[in-house]
């Protein structure tokens, strides 16, 4: 333990017991780092986690990832073990999803050479079960769902933006290691958007297009503009509507990811539709907001901005991806029922491009018992639990044509977007 | 020779040179092929410096972030960003300090507080230097911060 360790914040008796030693040198170190986090910010002290349970990002076990999986073995063997049980992101593999010979080598024995020892690490730390990897943990199906109001410790990005946003629970966009060290002390430090005056927007976004705005590009366009800012969104709810239903959380789902990850924004309010808006309406507007206007113009613009990183910019998809963040039920049966249309509509039996829906294992196991999942298998279609940015991060996958309608997958990797449309339309038709 | 005083996040010295991001910088986008590739033979050539690998960083992309005194406005993009940063320190590919034209953000600061707690050289990291530090600085000017968060720029 560092002796000279100076902090701001007001601790507890309880908290600065721990930061000095009394649960032993592990525990003061996980201690130090999150008063440090806090001080960064001008925390003025530690609050209770409240939610039920914790969610990680880091469900990959890179091989060249050592001082994370060191750091695992020294929390667990300090006995510093998280306090509540948590899910974890999406796992990197998966023996469904097409791999060539080379990449398959490349992910088992250079890339994710230590995953099995590291699900191991997370069992000890605290994983709720084998079946907890998904970035969409808050579905029903899955169960790791925060009631309003509720103090996480979660960090992924799209999930974060979710419960802060959908869901009105208080969550900062922590990050990895720090969302679990925050389930190990069992406080986290007060600040941002764990504060009433942090969740006030200091954008307001007027959505004044002739038809519903496509969810992962007008995320991209707000997340672009406002950066970590917290937008209230107007006009939105005439498409939307009033009522936080299947396919509105479907799309504030791929909406906030798109705003998480071409920007960095952890919580949006939208009028008359999320829960905080819903309450305190315009009073949430901070003094001085800026002003952001979206119309057909400003989307086409966004969309046309993206880069293609393809070398063979007319090259035919060699692969599709949707589902980044995970499926929901209700839009894996209605991707199924899209699909099956397009198909038939061009006198086709299978996707002309191999594509791989992801969803939630929980979400999964529930959709196959639906009549749809005999539907989605006769298309060709493969249903997965993979996490598609895993997929795509090595110089392999790359250099393949690979098309998605998730503008976070295009963000950190060469995948192409192109709209949810426009997807369906590519995979149910002769490829030219 | 111009000086900037910002907030020491952590503080510490160091001299380098310069290597700028008006925009957000994208921890995960930025880092993933050097940590991920940097080792290995052949696929790795092209990040022996920590070369960005954020295809959306126009100001970066390509370019060795080792050593470097990176500047930046803030960082952005997948909540992993503190985690990477952290390997990229106990790994040796990072740059030689952080300095921020605005508050630091929340997954970058995260990354600096596990860098300095677990790992035994702390990265000098200073943020609040405003806006005009961003637009007087240039890739390749010789950087030297202070610990009192003084940062000089020649």
């Amino acid at each position: 333990m560092n002796e000279n360790f100076n902090y701001k914040m007001e601790l507890t008796d309880e908290q600065a017991a721990i930061l000095h030693g009394a649960k032993g040198e592990t525990m003061a170190k996980v201690m130090q780092t999150l008063v440090l986090y806090g001080d960064a910010f001008g925390a003025e002290k530690m609050v209770p986690v409240t939610s039920k349970m914790g969610h990680l990002v880091t469900s990959f076990g890179l091989g060249v990832m050592k001082p994370v999986h060191e750091m695992m073995d020294q929390l667990i063997k300090g006995g510093a073990l998280s306090g509540q049980k948590f899910s974890v992101d999406p796992k990197p593999l998966d023996p469904k999803v097409p791999a060539n010979f080379l990449q398959n080598f490349v992910f088992k024995k250079f890339m994710y050479s230590v995953q099995d020892a590291y699900d191991q690490q997370l069992q000890k730390l605290g994983l709720i079960g084998d079946d907890a990897y998904t970035c969409t943990c808050y579905m029903d199906e899955v169960g790791n769902k925060p009631q309003q109001g509720d103090i996480l410790s979660w960090a992924e990005s799209s999930a974060v933006v979710y419960a802060n946003s959908v869901l009105g629970a208080r969550c900062n966009r922590n990050s990895g290691i720090i969302e679990l060290f925050g389930s190990i002390v069992g406080y986290v430090p007060y600040f941002g958007l764990l504060t009433d005056e942090g969740r006030k927007a200091t954008w307001i976004v007027e959505v004044k297009t002739t038809k519903k705005p496509e969810a992962q590009i007008l995320g991209s366009a707000i997340g672009m503009k406002v950066m970590e800012d917290v937008p209230f969104i107007k006009g939105l709810d005439q498409w939307l509507g009033t009522e936080l239903d299947g396919d509105t959380t479907a799309y504030l789902k791929d909406f906030g990811a798109a705003t998480a990850s071409n920007g960095a924004v952890g919580l949006y309010h939208i009028e008359n539709l999320t829960p905080e808006a819903k309450e305190q309406g315009a009073a949430l507007i901070a003094e001085n907001a800026q002003t952001y206007v979206i119309d057909d113009a400003e989307l086409e613009r966004v969309y046309k901005s993206y880069p293609v990183m393809w070398s063979d910019q007319s090259a035919k998809p060699k692969l599709c991806f949707v589902g980044c963040p995970h499926l929901s039920l209700a839009q894996l049966i209605e991707w199924t029922k899209n699909v099956s249309e397009g198909l038939k509509a061009s006198g086709l039996k299978k996707v002309s491009v191999p594509t791989v829906f992801t969803a939630a294992p929980g979400v999964i196991e529930q959709f196959e018992k639906t009549e749809y999942a005999a539907q989605l298998s006769a298309t060709g279609v493969i249903l997965s639990y993979i996490c598609p940015l895993m997929y795509m991060n090595n110089p392999l996958s790359k250099k393949m044509p690979v098309i998605t309608n998730s503008n976070k997958l295009r963000t950190y990797t060469t995948a192409r977007y192109y709209t949810s449309d426009e997807i369906c339309s590519i995979i149910t038709k002769e490829v030219k | 020779m111009k000086q900037f005083k910002g907030r020491p996040v952590v503080a510490g010295e160091c001299k380098a040179p310069a290597l700028v991001s008006h925009g957000g910088f994208n921890t995960l986008a930025s880092f993933q092929g050097a940590l991920q590739f940097g080792d290995l033979p052949i696929i790795g050539k092209k990040y022996q410096q920590t070369e960005c690998d954020d295809q959306n960083n126009k100001d970066l992309f390509g370019k060795p972030m080792l050593n470097k005194a990176l500047c930046l406005p803030q960082t952005i993009g997948s909540t992993t960003g503190g985690m990477i940063l952290f390997c990229a320190k106990a790994m040796g590919k990072c740059p030689a300090c952080l300095l921020f034209s605005e508050h630091i953000d929340s997954l970058a600061a995260a990354g600096a507080a596990i860098s300095a707690v677990w790992t035994d050289s702390p990265m000098p990291v200073v943020d609040c230097l405003g806006q005009e530090f961003l637009d007087t600085v240039k890739d390749g000017d010789t950087i030297t911060v202070s610990a009192d968060g003084t940062v000089t720029i020649e």
